[in-house]
């Protein structure tokens, strides 16, 4: 048979590639027009129905007080500067949580597979009664049936007189950088510099010439000793600012607030027995052939642990453990129930509120958990990746 | 989250609406109930009692306009809202009209999309403190943590009361008024502010209502009156003129008791407000008997007053401001001719 003679449009109609690229093309373009028919709309109802509209508002002055900011603050800045204020708030109790919720499910995790009977068994009560209590109920349980059972600031715990615990929050002594400071941060700095040297020497050598040198202990004796020797050195650069009851109020100092504390034992608590069970079985994953082969090899408990079972647990932990803390990332939007000042409490709640402009307000805040939870996801991938299985 | 339910909601229902104009009156009369927002438990206000049914002088706003726009006062879906979602509730169209203890502000009226009706409650903003502080002005608060309900007027004339008087304070904000009475009451604050009006039903609502008391200070006005949508004029004319009959209504002396004899009255007024001569039901697109039915089902401004807050009910407020202009109060209202 003769071949057809196609014509430029035919031929181009029969590429693959030229037509999936038209596809393409056509749904971006459906879908462009989409959003912006959705955007046109909105501001066309909303001029008509006489709301304003606009990011304007975020030059205006705000008038209100916030009760913990990290950001310098007070009701002349703007609602522009709500927005960070709450954000920071916001990932300050995350950054907490996850840290904490990461040690104690760790612990959890392997109590949970611990040869104690009484540990393995208390640790497995612990997961199964707190997972399923829903978070909302443990952020309210220790907001008000922990911490506000706590005395007034006349009667309050005291420490030492240097730590005050009431309910309204804890007051610690606040350091204050003097004359100093720069040069002592400069030795610290320079001891964790040293200690991580010191790490990839022993690592050499230990490679090169078999022999064992203990990085731990050297690594804490170098830190502690400049922390302790160099404070004296550079002539006690740190100051403190104690706290004391002037008033109605604890004055100076610095204080945790109990919305903030609620917040962050719930929210640690809560993430920690599912880490805890993401721990279990990711070491549980590792198979028991594996730890004969290393006692075989004569390695011992600790070894075995850190060289062979972990590493390869890790493979198997890190996915989930990353939808964890994107979980109590967002969770600790919760922080609303109790009035801790986070993004949608002070952003997405007053600054809402007092400005009335619910779309611009909630795109904002939604694209900001978005972001966040796309940046902790692109780490924990980038972290995965890291650690996995680089198959040859 | 309730809260981001509504929100979301309304964009959604703002972005939906394009050309949606129906008549706020037809949409009521087609369902046959007015949605009214109020709020999440106020006594004296808008609460429910023990038998679950609204009480206050804001639930019985919602009930006068039900009684003048379908001729029952029980024709009334009462919709609980926060601080926070109210207006977006009544901006999406959820609500029909919103008489929940809000301020009339210039920023409100003028960038919300909505219209304040008039005011059935003249207030102010006050302080509510312990006992136990030993504080009796506000001018000796400084440093002090005060418990507020969020997203209110009362937050931004706190920070700037304490800013005028150079004090520091710290703000603790609650989401409903039971939870920022509770954070009072478990000391979280030395000092609780709304206003004064709010103050006192949660005192009201403390274990032990002595060990608080209202500082005399009012900072700031507060008049409070029922919001309705912009650009729907026939109800807004309806919705005001619910407020001014109730209010001409005490002036006249027509009461929930005497308005059956009234209707004999040869008082030209009198004719004209209860509909016996004149069409002025029909004006406002409503049936004559529309004044009739919101003194009769509901009762005069006067008496929802002493039923709700005054001293006829445990919050027991003086008439104050908000007595009638001949009485020396603020409450006027223009003629009905």
């Amino acid at each position: 048979m003769k071949p057809t003679n196609r014509n430029g449009l035919t031929r181009l109609f029969y590429n693959p590639t030229a037509r999936s690229l038209f596809f393409q093309a056509l749904v971006l373009g459906g879908l462009l027009w989409f959003v912006l028919t959705i955007v046109g709309n909105v501001t066309t109802n909303l001029n008509a129905r006489g709301i304003s509209s606009g990011f304007g508002f975020l030059s205006q002055p705000a008038g209100f007080g916030i009760s913990q900011s990290l950001i310098e603050y007070n009701e002349t800045f703007t609602f522009g500067r709500t927005f960070f204020v709450g954000l920071l708030n916001t990932l300050l109790v995350s950054a907490m949580g996850v840290v904490a919720a990461t040690i104690l499910g760790v612990f959890v995790g392997i109590s949970r597979i611990s040869p104690n009977w009484l540990l393995r068994k208390i640790s497995m009560v612990y997961i199964e009664i707190l997972r399923n209590i829903p978070l909302l109920l443990q952020i309210f349980f220790w907001y008000y049936v922990v911490l506000q059972t706590l005395p007034r600031p006349r009667d309050s715990l005291s420490f030492g007189e240097t730590i005050f615990i009431n309910i309204r929050g804890v007051f610690m002594p606040k350091p204050m950088a003097e004359t100093g400071f720069a040069l002592y941060v400069g030795l610290l700095v320079a001891a964790v510099v040293g200690v991580i040297f010191l790490g990839q020497w022993a690592k050499r050598r230990m490679r090169d010439t078999g022999q064992q040198f203990p990085v731990f202990w050297t690594s804490v004796a170098i830190l502690l000793g400049t922390l302790v020797l160099g404070f004296f050195i550079t002539g006690r650069p740190i100051a403190l600012d104690y706290p004391e009851l002037r008033g109605l109020n604890f004055r100076g100092g610095m204080s945790l607030i109990p919305e903030l504390i609620a917040l962050w034992f719930a929210l640690t608590i809560y993430t920690s027995t599912y880490i805890g069970e993401i721990v279990r079985s990711g070491i549980q994953s590792v198979s028991h052939g594996q730890t004969e082969a290393c006692r075989a090899l004569g390695l011992n408990e600790k070894q075995r642990m850190n060289l062979v079972v972990l590493p390869q647990a890790m493979r198997v932990m890190i996915p989930p453990m990353t939808s964890q803390y994107l979980n109590l990332t967002k969770n600790s939007s919760l922080a609303t129930a109790i009035g801790y000042p986070d993004l949608v409490s002070v952003f997405a709640g007053t600054t809402l509120n007092q400005t009335g402009q619910a779309i611009e307000i909630i795109t904002m805040t939604m694209l900001v958990y978005l972001t966040i939870s796309l940046l902790v996801s692109a780490f924990m991938n980038w972290f995965n990746k890291r650690v996995a299985l680089v198959e040859r | 989250m309730k809260k981001i339910a509504t929100l979301v909601g309304a964009a959604v229902a703002v972005t939906a609406a394009a050309g949606v104009n129906a008549s706020t009156l037809d949409t009521v009369k087609n369902r046959g109930a007015v949605q009214c927002g109020v709020s999440d438990g106020l006594p004296g206000f808008s609460a429910t009692d023990s038998a679950g049914r609204w009480q206050g002088i804001d639930a019985d706003f919602c009930r006068a306009v039900a009684a003048a726009v379908l001729g029952d006062a029980e024709k009334v879906n009462f919709v609980s809202l926060t601080a926070t979602e109210r207006f977006t509730a009544l901006q999406s169209g959820e609500i029909d009209v919103l008489p929940r203890n809000t301020t009339w502000t210039l920023t409100r009226d003028a960038s919300l999309g909505l219209n304040f009706t008039g005011v059935n409650y003249y207030d102010g903003q006050g302080f509510l403190v312990s006992k136990e502080l030993g504080v009796s002005s506000a001018l000796e608060l400084d440093g002090a943590s005060v418990c507020i309900s969020s997203g209110t007027t009362t937050e931004l004339n706190l920070a700037d009361y304490f800013r005028m008087n150079g004090m520091s304070y710290e703000p603790v904000l609650y989401d409903t008024s039971d939870q920022t009475a509770a954070g009072f009451e478990a000391g979280r604050c030395d000092i609780l502010t709304s206003d004064q009006s709010q103050l006192y039903a949660l005192r009201l609502q403390l274990s032990d209502p002595d060990s608080a008391v209202v500082l005399p200070e009012v900072i700031s006005k507060e008049p409070l009156g029922p919001v309705v949508r912009q650009g729907d004029d026939v109800w807004f004319n309806i919705v005001k003129w619910t407020l001014f009959a109730k209010v001409n209504a005490e002036e006249l002396g027509i009461t929930s008791a005497n308005v059956d004899e009234m209707t004999s009255s040869n008082d030209p007024s009198v004719q004209r407000f209860l509909g016996t001569s004149g069409n002025m039901g029909e004006l406002l697109r409503l049936d004559n008997q529309w004044a009739y039915n919101i003194v009769k089902q509901v009762g005069n401004y006067g008496e929802v007053f002493e039923r709700t807050v005054g001293t006829g009910s445990p919050l027991n407020i003086e008439r104050g401001l908000n007595a009638l202009w001949t009485d020396g109060g603020l409450q006027y209202a223009p003629p009905i001719r």
